[in-house]
């Protein structure tokens, strides 16, 4: 309740978001209804279950999974108290899983979360663990995040499930998600096969009520029973692949008698049928309910393997089907397919038709408009109004006072006009926005090292490549060791503002905490840059523009690699520490006297807390500024001054 | 016909209006009613647009279709505007009339609309109902409290399927003790700056 109307003028989600009752959560109230977000009903879920050790890599939409452990965790280390489970914010997606595999391996249950493009980076570790199988149960998190609201891509993760071979839940509701988790446990035991836990956006952000179930006693400590099958030399992967084949057929068997897989009717069905899963599910019944249809519905929760038993015999009875589900065609295809198999005299409506399409989040909207197309109905809602006034765009931006924008102020004074920017994933990435414009290509996390080592061989252009510190630690590393094998022409830099910003905050190998509360080894940027061989190595306060800029072109000047480390902590974090401590937040002022309007402080610095005034003077609005004192430093005429405290 | 109530919240990142939507949600649990809420975190925070919907009653879905809001209720007037198609003419729209310029004004070249002129398109198409939030907030002892004002706006309507006591004792159980009686005056100013 820390935070509750802990109104910053920041906007950063932790502050806003961590609304939730801690002793809430914990509570072991059996049949209490409370409020939760989707994510911390998985959380709670895994507690239901006895959990034992939660790993993970931050990314949205999944972060509140592993802050909600974070936080009982860190509340417990205050207490002096023990949680009842270890829980980490590993380096990175692909260690993270492999830490809470070991943990399986020695017959505790495990769990860990990442965003969808996270298990990419797990993608390896992930293949070759279904031929191994797990001990303990383990639930393995993908969120997926359809319309991208915070990713670089829309991929859908379920093909994971079929390609890796592992058993699927796909949760509608927040109530679900918890009883998906809790049951999950039982299921990835039974099969001795780690479970993949599928959500969305809209499942992850939703809340809803939950019916608490009680909490179940952690193991703890487990023991680590050797086995030769354990170690995938080709013989034994041989040996495991057709086990995992026989595990499919018995998930197969769970699916058939699965609760999670029901059919609902809507009014008087015949012989309409439509086939959904996940957050689709909600949409699909409000707006049948809303249509006044006749349709059944088969809901299913377990993905993979299909009930097929079940799916044959719905697919039977209907003479039309409708499949409704976000992203690629996942089950429209099994189905098609189950269709042909038993010979069913069936048509089948879905992205194939041009009814439903493979792009974006679905909606009611969508949903409605689709249904009254394929059923020949009217729809019974206004039309949405289309305003004639224009609002303006109101992207996200890099805070007011964010260190990020001095760096990038000062490489642009630095660098060459045809520089070329590779740039990474985080709060940095909105460097893309004008006026700073300093982001050319991105692909995902470490990316911009390694493209940097292409470019300096491809291009005699100059090469600055941008990457925070949790990237680093995450992808970054490797890249960097390339550049000095190679001795590439590149200015990597690494903005260290000493936390991940962009998830919430996070800690990282670079703070002296772990996500458990209790002091961890931290890791100095400057120490592994050492390590890897770059002889040109700048650290610098980014907040000091002139001195930021010179060691940029010193950077620049030296042939080889080198590595710039932008050294500020996130401003947000700066200013929570300074309300803490009771430490005045110096505030900015423009004199206008002074001010001549040239705009650079707006139009080439572009703090968001500066504006004009309608009669086209500068001012800094006092409820935004966070008192960095950086445009005081680009300001060509000195107009720009300390004045008063927050 | 089953019984929905469908809240559409809107601002911008950092104004709580996630916090506003999670305290709706809490209320209807308290009251026992059904509920979902939606919010989009990540990418909207740093002082994007952020939008929530709170869903009560008889709903399974968390977002609801376009034209079938029963309130809109934005913590800036542009952000109102921004979600005009949630809004049909019986609508409650309840919007802060304290405007925030978005940085694409100043650096893109972009127009922020006349105050007036938002308030005259909103209430072309709908009920509309402005709040000076901050100068409530201020009255009541805290700026901070600019969100209770909105939420006891809202209370007043007459929408809610609860009492507005249930939300104001949801409210005040979320508050630190020393900001209850604040908290408690600034909804009240809420609630009067709705009622004419
Ligand atoms: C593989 C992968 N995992 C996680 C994410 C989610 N994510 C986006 S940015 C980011 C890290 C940001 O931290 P940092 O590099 O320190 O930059 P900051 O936001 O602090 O500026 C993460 C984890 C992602 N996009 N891809
Ligand atoms: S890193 Fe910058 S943009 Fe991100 S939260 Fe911190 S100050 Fe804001
Ligand atoms: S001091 Fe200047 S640059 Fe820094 S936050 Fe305030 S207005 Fe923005």
């Amino acid at each position: 309740m820390l935070f509750f109307f802990y109104h910053t003028q920041g906007n950063c989600a932790s502050f806003t978001s961590m609304v939730l009752m801690m002793s809430e959560i914990t509570e072991d109230k059996p049949g209490k209804q409370i409020l939760l977000l989707g994510n911390e009903a998985i959380t709670r879920g895994a507690l239901e279950a006895g959990i034992d050790v939660a790993t993970t890599y931050p990314g949205t939409p999944a972060s509140e999974i592993a802050d909600t452990f974070s936080a009982i965790a860190k509340e417990a280390t205050r207490q002096n108290k023990d949680p009842g489970f270890y829980f980490q914010y590993s380096v990175n997606e692909k260690v993270a899983l492999e830490v809470a595999a070991a943990a399986s391996f020695c017959g505790l249950r495990s769990l860990t979360c990442m965003k969808h493009v996270g298990l990419n980076v797990a993608s390896d570790t992930f293949m070759t663990y279904m031929y191994v199988g797990c001990r303990g149960g383990h639930i393995i998190v993908s969120a997926d995040d359809p319309y991208c609201h915070s990713s670089q891509n829309e991929q859908d993760n379920r093909y994971y499930a079929l390609f890796g071979g592992a058993p699927m839940l796909e949760p509608t509701t927040p109530q679900e998600a918890k009883e998906m988790t809790r049951i999950g446990f039982d299921i990835s035991e039974k099969l001795s096969l780690p479970l993949l836990l599928r959500t969305t956006t809209r499942l992850n952000h939703a809340r809803g009520p939950i019916t608490l179930h009680a909490l179940q006693q952690p193991r703890k400590k487990g023991f680590f029973k050797k086995d030769p099958l354990l170690v995938t030399v080709p013989a034994t992967a041989r040996a495991k692949h057709p086990v995992l084949l026989k595990q499919l057929e018995e998930a197969e068997k769970i699916s058939e008698k699965s609760p999670f897989n029901e059919i609902i009717t809507i009014g008087k069905p015949k012989d309409v049928g439509i086939v959904t899963s996940g957050v689709s599910y909600t949409y699909v019944k409000e707006m049948a309910e809303e249509l006044n249809l006749n349709v059944k519905i088969l809901k299913l929760g377990m993905t993979h393997p299909i009930p097929r038993a079940m799916c044959e015999k719905f697919i039977s009875s209907c003479s039309s089907l409708v499949m409704v589900e976000e992203l690629e065609p996942f089950l429209e295809n099994q189905f098609k397919q189950l269709a042909y198999d038993i010979g069913a005299d069936v048509k089948i409506y879905g992205k194939s038709t041009g009814h439903f399409s493979r792009l974006y989040e679905y909606t009611p909207d969508i949903v409605v408009d689709a249904f009254s197309k394929i059923f020949k109905v009217k729809t019974p809602f206004p039309k949405p109004i289309q305003s004639t006034l224009k609002a303006p765009r109101r992207p996200p931006s890099l805070c007011p006072g964010c260190p990020h924008r001095a760096t990038y102020y000062a490489v642009k004074k630095a660098a060459p006009k045809d520089t070329v920017y590779p740039t990474d994933i985080g709060c940095y990435t909105l460097g893309k926005e004008p006026p700073l414009e300093i982001a050319d290509v991105l692909l995902c996390m470490g990316s911009n090292a390694g493209m940097a080592c292409g470019f300096s061989v491809a291009t005699d252009q100059k090469i600055i490549s941008f990457m925070g510190d949790s990237t680093f630690f995450h992808s970054g590393i490797p890249p960097i060791i390339n550049a000095v094998h190679h001795n590439h022409d590149v200015v990597i830099t690494v903005l260290d503002n000493r936390t991940t910003a962009m998830t919430g905050h996070q800690p990282h190998p670079g703070t002296p905490y772990d996500g458990m509360g209790r002091p961890a080894k931290l890791i100095k940027v400057e120490d592994v840059v050492r390590g890897c061989g770059i002889e040109h190595i700048e650290i610098v306060d980014p907040n000091k523009i002139k001195e930021t800029t010179a060691a940029f072109k010193r950077a620049i000047e030296f042939k080889g690699p080198s590595v710039v480390i932008s050294k500020s902590p996130c401003i947000l974090l700066e200013v929570q520490r300074k309300r803490k401590a009771k430490e005045e937040i110096q505030l900015y002022q423009i004199n206008q006297e002074i001010c001549k309007r040239c705009k650079t402080c707006i139009g080439r610095f572009g703090c968001p807390a500066l504006y004009f005034a309608e009669d086209g003077s500068v001012h800094i609005d006092a409820a935004q500024c966070n008192g960095c004192g950086n445009c005081a430093q680009v300001c060509p005429f000195g107009a720009i001054s300390a004045e008063g405290t927050q | 016909m089953k019984k929905k109530t469908s809240i559409v919240l809107t601002g911008v990142g950092g104004q709580g209006v996630i916090t506003a939507a999670n305290l709706l949600g809490k209320a209807a649990v308290n009251a026992k009613v059904g509920v979902f809420v939606s919010e989009i975190h990540g990418m909207a925070q740093r002082g994007g647009a952020v939008v929530c919907t709170v869903r009560m009653g008889d709903v399974s879905s968390p977002l609801l279709p376009s034209g079938t809001a029963d309130v809109l209720m934005s913590m800036e007037p542009v952000e109102a505007l921004r979600n005009i198609c949630y809004v049909n003419k019986k609508t409650k729209v309840i919007t802060d009339i304290n405007p925030i310029i978005p940085f694409t004004v100043a650096v893109g070249g972009e127009q922020y609309p006349k105050v007036e002129e938002i308030f005259k398109e909103l209430s072309a198409h709908a009920e509309l109902f402005t709040v000076d939030a901050l100068k409530i907030a201020k009255d009541a002892g805290a700026i901070i409290t600019k969100n209770t004002v909105m939420l006891g706006a809202l209370a007043a309507s007459g929408v809610l399927p609860f009492t507005s006591d249930v939300l104001l004792e949801t409210i005040l159980e979320a508050v630190p003790e020393k900001y209850k009686d604040v908290n408690k005056k600034a909804f009240d100013g809420g609630m009067k700056a709705i009622k004419k």
